[in-house]
């Protein structure tokens, strides 16, 4: 019997996302491209998954929150920015394209 | 009631605030101009010069435009004043006067967010004004500390525009205060009315980053969102029962669409069922949205809960020194000759025995976004140039100054086919960063002034 690895897809195919910045927290909101996909998310981008994304790139914990009502997730990346805002070396000191970093990650297709 | 929004930070698009009186009927005009460290500069500049302290650009905005606020009935609100709201109201008044606006304007202004006087004073009675994110006590840095202001909610807006202001001026008041103001006095909302604050509140966090929310940076069919050139800021069409939508005026263009109303909503997004202002808690998560039409969004169900009883503190101290310097490497081996620079540049700096707090190192086409995500996938040996970004923090000038005079010579000493210096060198920057805190609501006194033009 063979068993055949599961299709994968790019995050950037099911969902968008836009990132931001309170102090030295980042937040990535992503957002199903069809409301089909929100409980494919739900089940598969889960805070301990993407903590195992950002690995070696952010220095805290990451938490979830759920928005079933705008199909959203909101992710709150913790010690993302190098201190936040004006202390940051970071071209990125804001968290703004930390965004287009989630949708790189690959996860199951849906069915 | 037609609330636009004409600047969304102070540095927005000079044209967007003509573009919304000018386009078609509104009644409000809403600028944010206040980032978090925006209080110091101009602190700083208040130190100077005691005439200043406000975002100055919003002078010859407002010269732009009185004539037509006037003609047009358009009543304006404004975070422009910083530090300054009084001297801010003062330049736009004789700008009005010079444009013969005598006897037909009414300015409001609103104060009481500036807590720098009084600090000493509330660490004495016991606010230790922590650090939110640390938990560590605001007399560590106390010394250094060079702004300190209260976020404002709506209500002293409120009461300015109830005492007949056609143009509020305000310190620090929140992004979201500056749009529900308008609502809750044209609809005279009770000011237990969780529900309908909490819409108000969202609707200006909605608009509150101006064409964020209607086709700007948006991310979902971005090539085909149509004529970014001649983006249409947002408008709030509000209704007395909390309903709202978002819209924009005719013929402009920018996209106003579930999905990119939906981006902006998640934009620096929390704990989205508590949604905390000083006016009230929204709950994001009841937020319905349809779209009700071309370029508009309907808003409904929106639920809030009770404000807290204290206000969120905004202090900014002065940290210490920083400096970016960068060098662009060409092809071939673009990625290794920057990578050899930058070990070059770091052993150079550690034979100075130079003391920084982090030296942070990025290839700019290579790793400066997405760090070690990007780089599995890249061809490095086909990058047609990478632009080596070294960057330094230390709480003394002295280092950071050194640094400075060590990038340039890399250009004849270091790895070849190396350009992209013209600029010359870096300059060290000051530091100035952020201390979020909370306050007891009742040890702070809005303050709400009138001057007749």
């Amino acid at each position: 019997m063979t068993r055949k690895a599961a299709p994968k897809v790019l995050l950037l195919d099911l969902a968008h996302a836009r990132s931001g910045d309170k102090g030295d927290t980042a937040n990535v909101g992503l957002i199903a491209l069809k409301p089909a996909y929100y409980p494919h998310l739900v089940k598969h981008v889960t805070a301990a998954r993407v903590a195992r994304h950002f690995r070696g790139l952010i220095t805290g914990k990451v938490e979830r929150y759920e928005l079933p009502n705008l199909n959203a997730l909101n992710f709150l990346l913790h010690g993302a920015l190098d201190g936040g805002g004006t202390v940051s070396l970071k071209t990125d000191a804001q968290g703004k394209v930390l965004s287009t970093a989630l949708l790189r990650m690959e996860i199951a297709a849906p069915r | 009631m037609r609330i636009a929004a004409g600047q969304g930070f102070w540095g927005d698009w000079l044209e967007a605030p003509y573009r919304q009186v000018t386009g078609g009927p509104i009644d409000y005009l809403m600028m944010d101009y206040l980032a978090e460290v925006t209080m110091s500069i101009l602190q700083k500049q208040k130190s100077r010069d005691p005439a200043s302290g406000y975002a100055k650009d919003f002078v010859p905005q407002m010269e732009r435009i009185l004539p037509l606020l006037v003609e047009r009935r358009v009543k304006v609100t404004a975070n422009a004043g910083g530090v300054n709201p009084r001297a801010c109201a003062q330049a736009v008044a004789a700008a009005a006067r010079q444009l013969g606006l005598g006897g037909k304007l009414r300015i409001g202004v609103v104060t009481g967010d500036d807590l720098l006087p009084r600090l000493d004073g509330l660490l004495a009675r016991g606010h230790d004004l922590k650090n939110l994110d640390t938990g560590r006590p605001l007399r560590e840095i106390r010394d250094r500390v060079l702004a300190a202001n209260a976020y404002l909610g709506a209500a002293p807006l409120v009461e300015a525009l109830r005492q007949g202001a056609d143009i509020v001026i305000t310190g620090r008041v929140t992004d979201t205060g500056l749009t529900l103001a308008p609502m809750v006095h044209a609809f005279g909302w009770r000011a237990d009315d969780w529900d309908k604050l909490a819409a108000g509140t969202v609707a200006g966090h909605t608009i509150e980053c101006g064409a964020q929310c209607s086709g700007g940076n948006c991310s979902v069919d971005w090539q085909r969102i149509p004529d970014l050139a001649n983006v249409g800021y947002p408008i709030v069409e509000a209704h007395a029962d909390g309903g709202f939508e978002i819209t924009k005026h005719p013929d402009t263009g920018g996209r106003i669409s579930v999905a990119g109303v939906t981006e902006q909503l998640v934009y620096e997004m929390g704990d989205p069922t508590t949604y905390i202002t000083p006016d009230c808690v929204a709950d994001f998560t009841t937020i319905r949205l349809t779209q009700a039409g071309k370029d508009r969004v309907r808003f409904a169900g929106i639920k809030g809960r009770p404000a807290t009883n204290k206000l969120k503190v905004s202090l900014a101290y002065f940290y210490g020194y920083k400096a970016v310097g960068t060098l662009v490497y060409a092809w071939p081996d673009a990625y290794r000759k920057a990578q050899a620079a930058d070990r070059v540049l770091r052993r150079r700096l550690h034979d100075l025995r130079l003391a920084f707090d982090a030296i942070h190192t990025e290839f700019v086409g290579a790793d400066a976004t997405h760090g070690s995500l990007a780089t599995r996938a890249t061809r490095f040996a086909e990058l047609p140039e990478v632009q080596l970004r070294v960057a330094v923090r230390s709480r003394e000038a002295g280092p950071v100054e050194r640094f400075t005079r060590e990038i340039a010579p890399l250009i004849l000493n270091g790895p070849p086919s190396v350009t992209g210096f013209a600029g010359g060198r870096p300059k060290p920057e000051e530091i100035v960063a952020y201390w979020p805190a909370l306050i007891d609501k009742d040890v702070v006194e809005p303050c709400v002034e009138l001057v007749d033009v």
